[in-house]
């Protein structure tokens, strides 16, 4: 079992060029910040590194950070332009009992992020819903596509972001409420 | 039971559109009534329920309540069905099982008609039900009914040969193939039935009995698939295949269907019974020749003819209630891996020690 | 020449008795051959996440309800659990052990609707009633408590809505002696039928390896042999304090990691609940259940990923909180969500019947999958 120090420590090590930002927010949960392009080589570091064997990921989550500039629409409703959409990624390691948890942010207007499904496959479905609910697209996914929402959802319509408006009309049909 | 009515009607046509009716209104329909309501009750004792027991006393016309039902139901054809075959299937899949009630002896004066072929034709004839079904799954345009159909084809045809080979057996004993005369053989007591290795003390009798008790096991299993039966019931299987060849019927279709299954659960249990469990005849004399009064007899072997055969199906349900359901593959490896070499090597050394 | 060929493609679902709810499989097929089988689900979709997200703390738990329907109480106590650690409330000793309790007569409610239906699957159907009986005496207790038999609502952040009934651990205790029986019942009817045994034993084997990279929890994992259960691994409420084993499976009638053996876990599972009920019946302290309920939860900034044994896996709730009264973010990792995801991987290569023995035997409940 290691520590949050001494996983960054490790990971700081063998990654020289690679920059982790750490960010420890209360007691119980502290993460570390990757880049969005080199997550993929940080989880199979993770996965297969002797000392750490991350081998099963808990949770994938998507995040709406809602930092962005929030302009107010005539409606009375906002939107949010700029900033990041984020991806947690909770890891556990059953032979070691240590956690980690790892964040990737990715800017909102074009949000791609490699995917860890081919590490993982807990990721499969997980990306598959934060790519539903956020649009984050997860680049290599053997099968990116909606999950929860129906498959003829509107494009560009992603329901979980902080600046989502419901829609009027779904296929044309007038939703009532 | 038609020549009879020839003597008494005088006219060979109403006698025999008598005859013919006669085990649908008599036989087939009281006891497909009373087969669900016992199903019910049987399911319901074994599983901790009470049961129906709202219509009438103890739930007795519940079933009477349903066929209404059925009977009002609309009658509902898919789009893409092919309205010929899917109209005419239900028909054919009963007269598979209606047909076989024609040579079946209920009782030594009735008999739908007494054939000297009976046992070829009763497995002739249910092999018609086949046809059926597999129109049926193919008129339905459904994969479900589809495979359930094609499942079913490939059971029935299979599970027919160690029924035959039994039936085989039985022939080669009795020397006969009308099942009257089966029956009438094995008369006085219980001891000369042919689960017993048939009538007369002889040492042939003796050597006879285990083989026939395996024979009456494999007859009874490859009947229980033919009429697809728990844990046999894959062409229906509810939990893959939703219904089967008759997920697509409603109302009266499907009432005909349900008929036919219940039909038949009848007549295989009363072909076991009139080869094995000496048919219509009682286990220990008749009541009639005790005081005299020979006309009773008839009425005895029905009653006694009756019971066996309800035995018989309770044991079905019974198996239902009890047993899970074989996958497909192990099903087909059961008859071809198991119960024909079975056969054969029963028929085989059946022959041998007839031939001492 | 060659015939040929096709595959045909068969939708199981979403309306089909044996998808255990609206899912749907869409089965590719070569004969009764298995080549692929894609799930498809969303139907029982209730935005849960974005319900969350307007809804002060307490006023989620009816939600959390709502997901698996079959182990409300448990999904009320992960997330009581959640909030309380992230909030820091300290609960009543009493408290923690009605949840305990609470938690494993669900877990065996739950099995009992797995076992019970797997059966169902299998074309077994009287087993399915014997265990719904006892299911109903469970329901009862539940009633007893607080009132309702399917979404409790029960368990809120820092107690409970009420204190137990007089005559509740009575009840259980009468509940736990008949319920004993039962078990041997099921196994003489159900686990040890030679047909039955047949249908399962070698079905969808999932290696141990897989299963950890492909994220199973619960009887899944445990199924492939593996001794991991969070209640001892990454242990809360107060299950350090009752002595329990961990059933894994062993590969008795087949391979390890087969339906079978996952079957036979949930089995051994709803054993060790029960110890871990009388045990708590026992430990039982006096205390009041209500007087740790904050006003008002407060939850300062910060975000946790909690996680408990439901019945069915690992249930994780991810919070984040911004410091004001509804959560910024609330992600769930639903136990059956994860365990569908790889469905198609274990069907691979069997036949149709038994796409519905591996279904069976992860025990989803779409409620859950979907939220």
């Amino acid at each position: 079992m290691k520590n949050f120090e001494q996983i960054v420590s490790i990971l700081k090590d063998n990654f020289s060029e690679i920059e982790f930002t750490v960010n420890i927010e209360n007691e119980f949960d502290f993460y570390i910040n990757v880049n969005q392009k080199d997550i993929f080589e940080v989880a199979l570091f993770l996965r297969d590194n002797d000392e750490l064997k991350f081998d099963s990921l808990m949770v994938l989550s998507g995040v709406d950070d809602a930092n962005g500039e929030k302009i107010k629409d005539a409606d009375g409703t906002e939107t949010i332009k700029g900033g990041t959409l984020s991806v947690y990624y909770h890891l556990y390691s059953i032979e070691y009992k240590h956690k980690l948890t790892v964040r990737v942010a990715t800017e909102r207007e074009n949000p791609e992020i490699h995917t860890v499904s081919t590490v993982w496959r807990t990721a499969d479905w997980h990306e598959r819903e934060a790519y539903d609910m956020y649009g984050i697209k997860f680049l290599n996914h053997p099968d990116l596509r909606r999950i929860l929402m129906p498959y003829d959802w509107e494009d560009g319509s992603y329901p979980l972001r902080k600046d989502y408006k419901n829609p009027e009309f779904y296929q044309g049909m007038k939703i009532p409420y | 039971m038609y020549e009879i009515l020839t003597n008494l009607l005088n006219n060979t046509i109403i006698a025999y559109i008598i005859s013919a009716i006669l085990p649908l209104f008599v036989f087939i329909l009281p006891f497909a009534l009373f087969a669900v309501y016992l199903e019910r009750k049987v399911s319901a004792f074994m599983q901790d329920r009470l049961g129906p027991n709202r219509t009438g006393y103890r739930g007795f016309l519940q079933t009477v309540a349903d066929i209404l039902k059925l009977i009002q139901k609309e009658d509902i054809v898919a789009a893409g069905t092919d309205k010929w075959f899917f109209n005419f299937a239900p028909v054919l899949v009963f007269i598979g099982s209606y047909a076989v009630f024609a040579a079946i002896p209920f009782s030594s004066i009735y008999i739908g008609t007494n054939t000297d072929i009976g046992l070829f034709y009763i497995v002739a004839v249910s092999g018609i039900a086949v046809a059926g079904i597999l129109m049926a799954g193919w008129a339905s345009n459904n994969k479900y009914s589809l495979i359930g159909a094609m499942r079913s084809v490939a059971q029935v045809i299979s599970y027919e040969i160690p029924t035959a080979l039994v039936v085989l057996t039985i022939v080669m004993i009795t020397g006969s193939l009308n099942l009257n005369f089966i029956s009438d053989i094995q008369t006085q007591y219980f001891w000369n039935w042919y689960i017993f290795g048939g009538p007369g003390f002889t040492v042939t009798k003796f050597l006879l009995i285990p083989f026939m008790i395996t024979a009456f096991v494999i007859i009874y299993i490859s009947t229980l698939a033919e009429v697809n039966r728990t844990p046999f019931d894959i062409p229906e299987a509810e939990s893959e295949l939703v219904a089967g060849y008759h997920t697509e019927y409603s109302g009266m279709k499907f009432a005909m269907f349900f008929l036919a299954e219940y039909a038949n659960m009848f007549a295989v249990s009363a072909i076991v019974t009139s080869i094995f469990f000496g048919g219509y005849q009682s286990p220990f004399g008749y009541l009639g020749n005790l005081i005299g009064l020979t006309w009773l007899i008839p009425i005895e072997q029905l009653f006694w003819f009756t019971i066996k055969g309800l035995f018989f199906v309770f044991v079905q349900m019974w198996l239902r209630w009890t047993l899970p359901r074989l996958r497909v593959d192990q099903l087909m490896t059961l008859c071809w891996k198991y119960l024909i070499p079975y056969a054969f090597v029963n028929l085989i050394i059946v022959g041998i020690i007839l031939l001492f | 020449m060659a015939l040929k060929t096709e595959h045909m493609v068969l939708n199981m679902g979403p309306q089909h008795p044996s998808t255990h709810g609206v899912l749907r499989l869409e089965v590719e097929l070569d004969g009764e051959l298995v080549i692929d089988v894609r799930p498809h689900i969303g139907y029982l979709h209730r935005c849960f996440e974005k319900h969350c997200e307007a809804l002060s703390y307490p006023q989620i738990v009816p939600y959390t309800d709502r997901m698996d329907y079959l182990a409300s109480m448990y999904n009320n106590f992960g997330y009581a659990v959640a909030v309380e650690r992230l909030a820091k409330i300290e609960v009543p000793e009493r408290v923690d052990y009605i949840r305990v309790i609470m938690g494993e007569l669900q877990r065996i409610a739950s099995h009992l609707v797995a076992l019970g239906t797997y059966g169902l699957d299998i074309g077994a159907f009287t087993p399915f009633l014997y265990l719904f009986r006892d299911r109903e005496h469970i329901l009862s207790l539940f009633e007893m408590t607080c009132g309702a038999r399917l979404l409790y609502n029960y368990i809120w952040v820092g107690g409970l809505s009420h204190d137990l009934h007089p005559d509740f651990v009575r009840k259980t205790r009468e509940f736990i002696t008949s319920f004993r029986p039962t078990i041997r019942e099921l196994n003489d009817l159900l686990s040890y039928n030679k047909i039955f045994v047949e249908r399962t034993a070698n079905v969808g084997v999932l290696p141990l390896e897989t299963a950890i990279n492909f994220g199973a929890t619960g009887p899944m994992l445990r199924g492939s042999g593996l001794k991991f259960d969070l209640r001892k691994d990454d242990t809360y409420s107060v299950y350090n304090k009752f002595d329990f084993d961990i059933p894994v499976g062993k590969g008795l009638m087949g391979t390890i990691g087969d339906s079978w053996d996952r079957y036979y876990v949930r089995v051994l599972e709803m054993e060790e609940s029960l110890k871990i009920v009388e045990q708590a019946l026992d430990q039982l302290p006096e205390g009041d259940v209500k007087a740790a309920i904050p006003k008002k939860v407060k939850v300062p900034k910060g975000q946790i990923y909690s996680r408990v044994e439901n019945p069915k896996g690992e249930l994780g709730y991810f919070i984040i909180s911004e410091g004001k009264d509804a959560p910024f973010r609330v992600k769930v990792r639903p136990p059956s969500f994860v365990n569908l995801s790889f469905i198609g991987d274990l069907c691979k290569g069997h036949l149709v019947a038994d796409v519905i023995a591996v279904l069976g035997s992860i025990d989803i409940v779409l409620g859950e999958v979907d939220r």
